[in-house]
């Protein structure tokens, strides 16, 4: 049985594979219009989401397939005690395939061990969300034209953010990938990334404090959310907060080609002032996130 | 001090000192009805210093639980008072129940009946981590 639990689930061929895939889809979206008729997605979410959850329906629509599932954990027998694992037995019984969102890491593993149908992890906790790293690789391919080369700058909370680390695991697989570590010193990326991603594969990096004078050199600026929680004191969230916010005079150095990237959603990091640029690219990078689950789901029911 | 001779039975050596009490509790040996010694700090060229225990029954011990202690012991099995064996411990590449995840945010951590499962992810180092969360393992 096929899964995604995690990005390092998938060789490196097989993630070139599904963002193939997924361009072929964009540019031929008719093709695929009838790929998957009859088939049924459920989608468990026992947390609220509005992209993942809307995007994994869009992409099975658009397939030709029926959705069906819950979009918080209050209208499932979850909330009556049942076990993740009855649960997915008893989905796996109706649905052809399983997109969940679990707030508990590794609940994804333990329905892959009882569905008996593939299971796609759409977020356990903070420990992986894989089709967000998908949709990211498929942003880059899309605005670069290439996964190889390039100088990546991750700008804002590095220490917690789970797409931030899977990003990196996911780049340091490509040639000549440089990344440029922009955050407070509270929220720098950890030691354990540091050691077992970029020092194991050999790959360049920079930390800096400051997202200005790194601007010049970068092809991907990936901005994620500082979070007041984060901070040991507000006075220091205070200080810290306006140098990680993205705004058009920040973006004067920047290389005339640099795509700005999001894992959304935003609160005030990057200035709405920015949205009308175009090198934004995050808006994009929702729309990419929808086809590079077509992909997905194509390629985990065996679908050509 | 001397400990008798085993006719049958299991010679737990080369313990780590100190370690002799957990692997005592993690193999049930409190449970038997044969004799037992749990032999401290027994002086050892070797290791300095080491614990012994000698089992007066020939048990199927458990030697993922061994390895996963102290993957230097060696396990002696005496039958008619002669050594028939002598088994070197490794690092089990998995363990089921012998430790607790004891990440806040783990799915075992609400689903009582999950078995918890740690798989070695670096041997050299003797990373363990969870098979669910993968939380790193406190280092014995």
């Amino acid at each position: 049985m096929k899964n995604l639990l995690s990005i390092t689930d998938l060789t490196t061929a097989e993630i070139d594979d599904l963002i193939e895939k997924a361009q072929d889809i964009i540019k031929h979206p008719a093709d695929y219009r009838e790929k998957c008729k009859y088939k049924k997605l459920a989608t468990l979410f026992f947390e609220p989401s509005t992209r993942t959850r809307l995007s994994f329906e869009a992409a099975m629509i658009d397939l030709g397939g029926r959705v069906m599932g819950f979009s918080e954990a209050q209208a499932s027998s979850a909330a009556k005690g049942e076990s993740v694992a009855d649960t997915c037995r008893t989905v796996g019984c109706y649905a052809d395939i399983i997109a969940m969102r679990h707030p508990k890491e590794g609940a994804p593993l333990v329905a892959s061990m009882h569905a008996g149908v593939p299971i796609i992890n759409a977020g356990d906790g903070g420990h992986n969300h894989p089709t967000q790293t998908l949709t990211d690789l498929l942003t880059i391919k899309c605005e670069k034209g290439r996964l190889t080369n390039m100088t990546i700058g991750l700008c804002g909370d590095l220490k917690f953010g789970r797409t931030v680390h899977s990003l990196i695991e996911a780049m340091s697989r490509y040639d000549g990938i440089k990344f440029v570590l922009i955050s407070p010193e509270e929220l720098k990326l950890p030691n354990y990334v540091k050691q077992e991603t970029l020092d194991k594969n050999n790959i360049e990096y920079k930390e800096t404090t400051d997202l200005i004078s790194a601007m010049p050199e970068l092809d991907i600026l990936y901005m994620t959310r500082v979070q007041r929680e984060r901070f040991f004191n507000e006075e220091d969230y205070i200080r810290l907060k306006d140098s990680y916010i993205l705004t058009p005079e920040k973006l004067a150095t920047a290389k005339e080609d640099l795509s700005i990237m999001h894992p959304l959603p935003r609160v005030n990091e990057i200035s709405v002032a920015v949205d009308d640029d175009p090198r934004a690219a995050y808006f994009k990078q929702v729309k990419n996130g929808k086809f590079i689950r077509m992909a997905l789901i194509l390629k985990l029911l065996d679908i050509a | 001090m001397n400990i008798d001779g085993i006719t049958n039975g299991l010679v737990i050596d080369h313990i780590e000192a100190g370690k002799g009490m957990e692997l005592y509790n993690a193999l049930h040996l409190g449970e038997l009805e044969s004799s037992v010694a749990l032999i401290k700090n027994v002086t050892s060229h070797k290791m300095g210093k080491k614990d012994i225990i000698k089992v007066d029954e020939v048990l199927d011990v458990d030697l993922d639980i061994l390895g996963f202690i102290d993957p230097n012991i060696t396990v002696n099995i005496i039958m008619n008072n002669e050594r028939v064996a002598k088994k070197h411990i490794e690092l089990p590449k998995m363990v089921k129940n012998i430790i607790k995840c004891k990440n806040p945010r783990c799915i075992t951590s609400t689903e009582q009946e999950l078995p918890h499962i740690f798989k070695l992810t670096d041997p050299v180092k003797r990373t363990y981590r969870c098979l669910y969360c993968e939380t790193e393992a406190e280092k014995r």
